[in-house]
């Protein structure tokens, strides 16, 4: 297992590694091979009066000059050793692991990523407790009612669910739950839970469940398929031969049995969104990390980007490695392999 | 899906807009004499007079803003208008336009300065008193060497690379002059000098007869050198106005309180209404509509009108309607017919595109005379002092003359018209109804227009403004927008017509206008002491690039701002565009 869990981690940082060097030549190799001078990238962040000289030391303080090799060596040295910041008056040091200093801010990534990542976190685990709740109850129930009007009824809202983009649904939510009704908070509001849990649950409710009504709605759907799979099998026929109350063959056979493939697609889900659930943070304009990819996208902000698209990349290799272990415990099919 | 919606929101609005047109609620108030303005909620009840006049004190103003920042709260790094508007709370340049509704606006009066700058003969040396008592927020005084440290600052772009660049150029800077940053000892008295703690004298490489526009630029708010850290000032401005930063939380939230150090007997300016104010940044951008309708807060501090979902919902509602101002702004919604692109360099082929365009259809794909515009026949916005309105290329009602475009076909050799592309920023769903709108209009005189969507990031540094670009991918139409540095002749044209700002690098606002009168013709104005001669050599030199037909003008912007629930004084300053951040009270 030590051995399994070093070499997943070496994957890890090796992924990490080419990732980087992905985003970085999308970044500048492509407009370069476009024909954009190291000066016309500069070109982005001055201001619209600024003259040539202006935007060659731009181009100059943003390390444009240099080949694209040697920006991304000085960007990768900041991560592993830290790096020193012209701003005027004074000199700032980035300390390792730096992730690279804003182009447009001139402010350090690393310190943003570290405050809005709580935001994306409380968003996307407050949703999963309900999504995976909500899906996985109501998709045994349709399987197990297959036909009913309950499970049409059920089948026909995940389909709505699945259909309707989050920045509608979060737009439609917020009009009549907070400015016509009153009953959730209003968009971006947002409370750290150390500082008072009521209130960030409070101010989450309705992210929670915009977000995870999207979520609900694939889960139910691949809850039953999988539940329907699961309960045809041999063995719940022996379990059931074998005098089992119905209730235990289902959650502990039927259940168990279909849980394995939700748990890598929930894997992959969790670890996007803790990158940043970019839909929902924008339409409910909460600070997390995918809004912050936004504007860093918007305003062509590539360590901002990089940041966010580590970050991302982390977390779900992270989130793919947790549910691999978890098979063992959901699967005693894979426990024996 | 996103544009579909997008575009569907927005022809409803339009058919709103024209079905409410027609009840005749619209109608610029600019005009309107009576600048004490009342409390009755109508429609541009804050437009040309003040919405609820009042002179109690207390509360706080909120602000509300889709997205971030746009670049920084710092004076001397900042070049958005809405930012202008916000930071005089905390900052006092030389020279500011009256906080005052309707046309005094446009009036400059003196702020941290005793007076408007006195000049030279020559209009090359300018001199200003500054104000004696203004006090930093530490209690250290202002005095003439912080104004001069503030503007040595903003020259040094490698650090505070967003603001205006006026200075820069125009003033005579000592050689290898590279800022107090880098060049930290060297001798700038050439450019600006202070004889004593409160004159300074600004020292000019040519003429320039306008140059209480550029003291009123943030640039000069004082900056007490022993407490600027360079890029990281913005997390601390230090005050010299009635209020000063509280909290700075990048990305998220600004606060800003009163200043104990203010004093209102230096500045004649300022009513300082409420406690303090509270900017929320990176709202949706239609949340930030919705809750200014709610009055959860008190305005969208960007002031660039409502999106479209609101649009409708507001002219649709005549309570809603009612809380609404439509300004007119000193900004023009245009396409550049480009010259270094064949056909075009025959100016017959260029007024043939002068003469097809159906001009409506431009104020329609903006979202029609409310949201989008007045039509617009030259360059100067009707706001901008000097503005004279020149029609050279006239159609009846507006919608395209195709005879006389086929005329000047005949005469540019192409009578069956001609072939070209046209470029427009591909996040922007106007735009793209404006190249569809020339594509539909031209092609019924046989010019064959390709749309060509480009990123709106790298619109003026990579495509429409990188000349090679340009010719290379044979860009005959650019769709574009400029907004007025400040409102005068200069402040919106300079950066547009100036031949001598293109970049072969790209970036430059002006894409097409390469006429060498025009160049000389500014240089004549700006060294134009008088004042009415020098607005009416704006004119001229706008009735001179509409000759050439480089620039098809479309529409005068309009926007529909939404009026707050709460807040009182409120009056759109048309300096700005949108309603004076500084005058609002909130109770």
């Amino acid at each position: 297992m030590f051995a399994y869990l070093v070499r997943r981690l070496i994957a890890t940082v090796g992924l990490l590694i080419v990732v980087s060097i992905i985003t970085f030549s999308i970044f500048f190799l492509i407009p370069r091979w476009a024909g954009a001078s190291a000066d016309t990238l500069a070109s982005r962040y001055v201001g619209r009066t600024a003259t040539a000289a202006t935007v060659h030391a731009t181009a100059e303080r943003l390390g444009f000059t240099d080949p694209v090799y040697v920006q991304y060596g000085r960007w990768a040295k900041g991560v592993v050793v830290g790096e020193d910041y012209d701003m005027g008056a004074s000199v700032v040091h980035c300390p390792a692991p730096c992730l690279g200093f804003s182009f447009a801010r001139q402010e350090p990534v690393l310190p943003d990523l570290i405050d809005r990542a709580p935001v994306t976190f409380s968003l996307a685990i407050g949703a999963a407790v309900i999504w995976v709740i909500m899906g996985v109850s109501v998709g045994v129930l349709s399987a197990l009612r297959r036909g009913s009007f309950f499970d049409r009824l059920a089948m026909t809202v995940a389909l709505a669910g699945v259909s309707l983009p989050i920045f509608w649904t979060g737009l439609i939510a917020l009009t009549f739950f907070s400015y016509k009704w009153g009953l959730t908070a209003v968009g971006g509001a947002y409370t750290p839970i150390t500082e008072n849990p009521g209130r960030w649950a409070y101010d989450l409710l309705l992210p929670w469940i915009t977000l995870a009504f999207l979520f609900s709605a694939q889960y139910a759907r691949l809850t039953r398929a999988g539940m329907l799979e699961t309960m045809g099998e041999d063995y719940i026929r022996t379990a059931r031969a074998k005098g089992l109350r119905e209730r235990t063959v289902v959650v502990k056979h039927g259940l168990r049995g279909a849980l394995t493939p939700l748990l890598t697609i929930f894997g992959l889900d969790f670890g996007l969104l803790i990158g940043g659930a970019v839909l929902t943070e924008s339409a409910f304009g909460l600070n997390g990390l995918g809004k912050y990819a936004v504007d860093g996208i918007h305003a062509n902000d590539l360590p901002k980007i990089l940041g966010v698209t580590l970050v991302a990349a982390l977390f779900v290799v992270i989130a793919n490695l947790v549910v691999d272990l978890l098979y063992a415990v959901v699967d005693p099919r894979v426990r024996n392999k | 899906m996103r544009i579909t919606r997008t575009r569907a929101a927005t022809a409803i609005a339009v058919a709103a807009v024209l079905g409410l047109s027609a009840c005749g609620g619209g109608g610029s108030s600019s005009d309107k004499k009576d600048s004490q303005g009342g409390s009755a909620s109508e429609f541009n009840a804050a437009y040309g007079q003040t919405y609820k006049p009042s002179s109690t004190k207390g509360g706080i103003v909120k602000l509300g803003q889709a997205g971030d920042w746009a670049d920084s709260v710092d004076p001397g790094d900042t070049y958005y208008g809405y930012s202008w508007d916000f930071l005089r709370t905390y900052a006092r340049s030389l020279v500011m336009f009256r906080p005052a509704p309707g046309k005094a606006s446009a009036e400059l009066v003196p702020d941290l300065a005793e007076d408007l700058g006195k000049p030279s003969k020559d209009a090359k040396t300018w001199t200003y008193k500054i104000r004696k008592g203004v006090k930093f927020e530490d209690g250290t005084t202002v005095t003439a060497k912080d104004v001069k440290y503030a503007v040595e600052r903003s020259f040094d772009k490698r650090v505070l690379a967003n603001g205006p660049a006026y200075f820069d150029t125009l003033l005579a800077w000592p050689k290898g002059y590279q800022g107090p940053y880098k060049t930290p000892n060297m001798n700038t008295d050439s450019a600006i000098s202070t004889p004593d703690d409160y004159t300074i004298v600004f020292h000019l490489t040519s003429p320039f007869a306008g140059f209480d526009y550029l003291a009123q630029l943030p640039q000069t708010a004082p900056v007490p050198q022993a407490k600027d850290t360079g890029a990281k000032y913005k997390e601390h401005v230090v005050s010299s106005g009635p209020y000063m930063w509280d909290t700075y939380q990048a990305g998220k939230k600004y606060t800003l309180k009163r200043n104990p150090q203010w004093d209102p007997a230096t500045d004649p300016n300022r009513k300082a209404l409420p406690d303090g104010y509270e900017v929320t940044l990176n709202m949706n951008p239609d949340d930030v509509d919705n809750q200014v309708i709610s009055g959860d807060i008190d305005v969208d501090i960007q002031g660039t009108g409502v999106q479209p979902a609101a649009l409708s919902r507001v002219l649709g509602d005549p309570k809603l309607k009612a809380r609404a101002d439509n300004p007119l702004s000193a900004r023009l919604n245009y396409t550049y017919i480009i010259s270094t692109v064949k056909p075009l360099d025959n100016i017959e082929c260029r007024k043939a595109i002068e003469y097809a365009m159906d001009r409506t259809s431009y104020q329609n794909a903006y979202g029609g005379p409310f949201a989008g515009g007045e039509l617009a026949t030259n360059l100067l916005p009707p706001v901008i002092p000097g503005y004279k309105k020149v029609d050279l290329y006239p159609s009846p009602g507006s919608k395209g003359d195709p005879a006389k475009a086929k005329e000047s076909l005949q005469k540019c050799g192409h009578p069956d018209g001609f072939e070209t592309n046209i470029a427009y920023r591909a996040e922007r769903p106007k735009e793209k109804a404006t190249a569809e709108a020339f594509q539909q209009a031209l092609a019924k005189v046989g010019i064959k227009l390709t749309l060509r969507p480009y990123p709106l990031a790298t619109y003026t540094s990579e495509t429409c403004g990188l000349p090679p670009f340009v010719v290379k991918n044979k860009l005959g139409l650019c769709v574009y927008s400029w907004g007025a540095d400040w409102n005068d002749g200069y402040g919106f044209l300079s950066q547009i017509v100036d031949s001598r700002t293109i970049r072969v690098t790209g970036g430059a606002a002006n894409m097409a206008v390469r006429i060498p009168e025009v160049d000389k013709m500014l240089d004549n104005a700006v060294a134009e002491l008088d004042q009415g001669k020098r607005e009416a050599d704006w004119a001229a030199i706008d009735k001179r690039v509409m000759e050439e037909a480089e620039i098809y003008p479309g529409i005068f912007a309009k926007s529909l701002l939404v009026r707050p629930l709460h807040a009182t004084n409120v009056f759109v300053n048309e300096a700005f565009g949108y309603y004076d951040y500084l005058a609002m009270g909130a109770k």
